[in-house]
C-alpha cells in the first residue's frame, strides 16, 4: 500500500467519507474509489467501477466477480450513527459503549448543566433543541435515534423528526405507562401509524437496572434491529 | 463493525510515521464457518506488535510471522488457512473453514 492511499483512507475514514479500497491480488496494485472518482495505479473498467460502488452502498467488502476474483474491493463505508437526546447517567455508558461498536454518536441535550464535556469527553455534544439538532444533522436510513430524558418537552420534538424521518431504530425510554401516554399525546399530533416505530420500553429486556446495564441492552437492540431489521 | 477498521488504518500511520516498518492484512476470502468477514484487518509492526484480527485468535500467530516478512520484503503475499490444508500451513481453523489473507507492506 502506498502511503499517499493509506493517508487518504485515514483522512477519509475521519471524515465519515464511504471510499472503496480496490486491490489487484495477484501484485498489489490499488486505486481508491470516492463513489465518483477513481485515484491510484490500478485501472477499472466501467463494470468493475460499478460493481465497487455497488458494495460500497451494501457497506460489503468482497472480490469483485467482475474480475474472476482478482481484484478485491475493500467497503469503509460511512459509520451507522446513534443519536441520544438526553445527556443523562445511562447516556454517559451508552455514548462511549456505542463509539467502540463503531457507531458515530452525538447527544443531544439543550441543559448544558447535562451536555458537558466534562460528562462525556471525547464525545460530540449538541446544546440545541433536539428538533433543531437533528434537522441539523438530516436523519437517514444509517440513523438510530434513542431518548433518554424523560422530558416530554425534550423526548416528544425528537420523536417527531425521528418518526418523520427513514431512521433504522427510534428507541424510548420509560415504563409502559409513561409509553401510553407518550402515544396519545403523539397521536394527537397525527402521527398514528408511526408510532408502532418506536421501541419502548427500550432496549432488549436483560433484566439490568443500573445505568451501565441498561445501556448495554439500548445497544444490543440497536445492533440487532441494525443487523436482522425490524421484524425481531 | 465499523469504527475499528478507521482505528486500525490509524495505527498502521501512526508506527509508519515514526518509521516502523509495517504490513496490513486483510480477509479477502472465505468458505464454510468463519469468525471474521472479508475486509477485516491486522496491521503488524517491525517489531511484532499488532491491532485487529483476521481471525477469532486462530490464525494470527502464523499471519503475524508472515507479515514480518513481508516488511523485510517489499513484496505483498495472499496466504490461504483451512483445516484441509496443514501440510501447506501448520495452523488450522479450528471452526473447520478456509480464509484467505492478503499481507501487503505499507510503503
Amino acid at each position: 500500500m502506498k502511503r499517499a492511499v493509506l493517508e487518504r483512507l485515514a483522512t477519509g475514514r475521519a471524515a465519515k467519507q464511504p471510499l472503496s479500497l480496490v486491490t489487484r491480488l495477484a501484485d498489489g496494485a490499488q486505486c481508491l474509489w470516492d463513489s465518483r472518482h477513481r485515484q491510484g495505479e490500478l485501472s477499472l473498467t466501467p463494470q468493475q467501477a460499478a460493481e465497487v460502488q455497488s458494495l460500497l452502498v451494501a457497506g460489503r467488502s468482497a472480490p469483485l466477480a467482475t474480475s474472476g476474483g482478482a481484484l478485491f474491493a475493500r467497503s469503509y463505508a460511512a459509520p451507522p450513527r446513534l443519536l441520544v437526546v438526553g445527556a443523562v447517567h445511562v447516556t454517559q455508558f451508552l455514548a462511549p459503549m456505542a463509539a467502540l461498536a463503531g457507531f458515530e454518536v452525538v447527544v443531544i441535550d439543550p441543559r448544558r448543566a447535562f451536555a458537558s464535556e466534562a460528562r462525556f469527553p471525547g464525545i460530540t455534544l449538541i446544546t440545541e433543541w433536539p428538533d433543531q439538532a437533528l434537522a441539523q444533522i438530516g436523519l437517514d436510513a444509517h440513523s438510530a435515534v434513542v431518548t433518554l430524558t424523560h422530558d416530554p418537552k425534550l423526548d416528544d420534538p425528537a420523536l417527531v423528526a425521528a418518526l418523520n424521518s427513514p431512521a433504522f431504530y427510534i428507541g424510548a425510554l420509560g415504563n409502559p405507562r409513561t409509553h401510553a401516554k407518550r402515544v396519545a399525546r403523539l397521536s394527537e399530533r397525527g402521527l398514528g401509524e408511526l408510532i408502532g416505530r418506536i421501541h419502548a420500553p427500550v432496549g432488549l429486556d436483560l433484566g439490568g437496572r443500573s445505568p451501565a446495564e441498561i445501556a448495554v441492552s439500548v445497544l444490543a437492540q440497536v445492533i440487532q434491529i441494525r443487523n436482522r431489521g425490524a421484524t425481531q | 463493525m465499523t469504527a475499528e477498521p478507521s482505528d486500525i488504518l490509524e495505527q498502521a500511520k501512526r508506527w509508519r510515521e515514526a518509521g516502523r516498518g509495517v504490513a496490513l492484512a486483510t480477509v479477502v476470502g472465505t468458505w464454510g464457518s468463519s469468525p471474521r468477514q472479508p475486509g477485516s484487518h491486522l496491521v503488524v509492526e517491525q517489531g511484532g506488535e499488532f491491532v485487529g484480527s483476521v481471525s477469532g485468535g486462530c490464525i494470527e500467530g502464523a499471519v503475524v510471522s508472515e507479515a514480518l516478512q513481508v516488511i523485510a520484503e517489499g513484496r505483498p503475499r495472499l496466504l490461504e488457512f483451512g483445516v484441509s490444508n496443514e501440510q501447506a500451513w501448520e495452523v488450522g481453523l479450528a471452526c473447520g473453514g478456509k480464509v484467505q489473507v492478503f499481507v501487503e507492506p505499507v510503503e
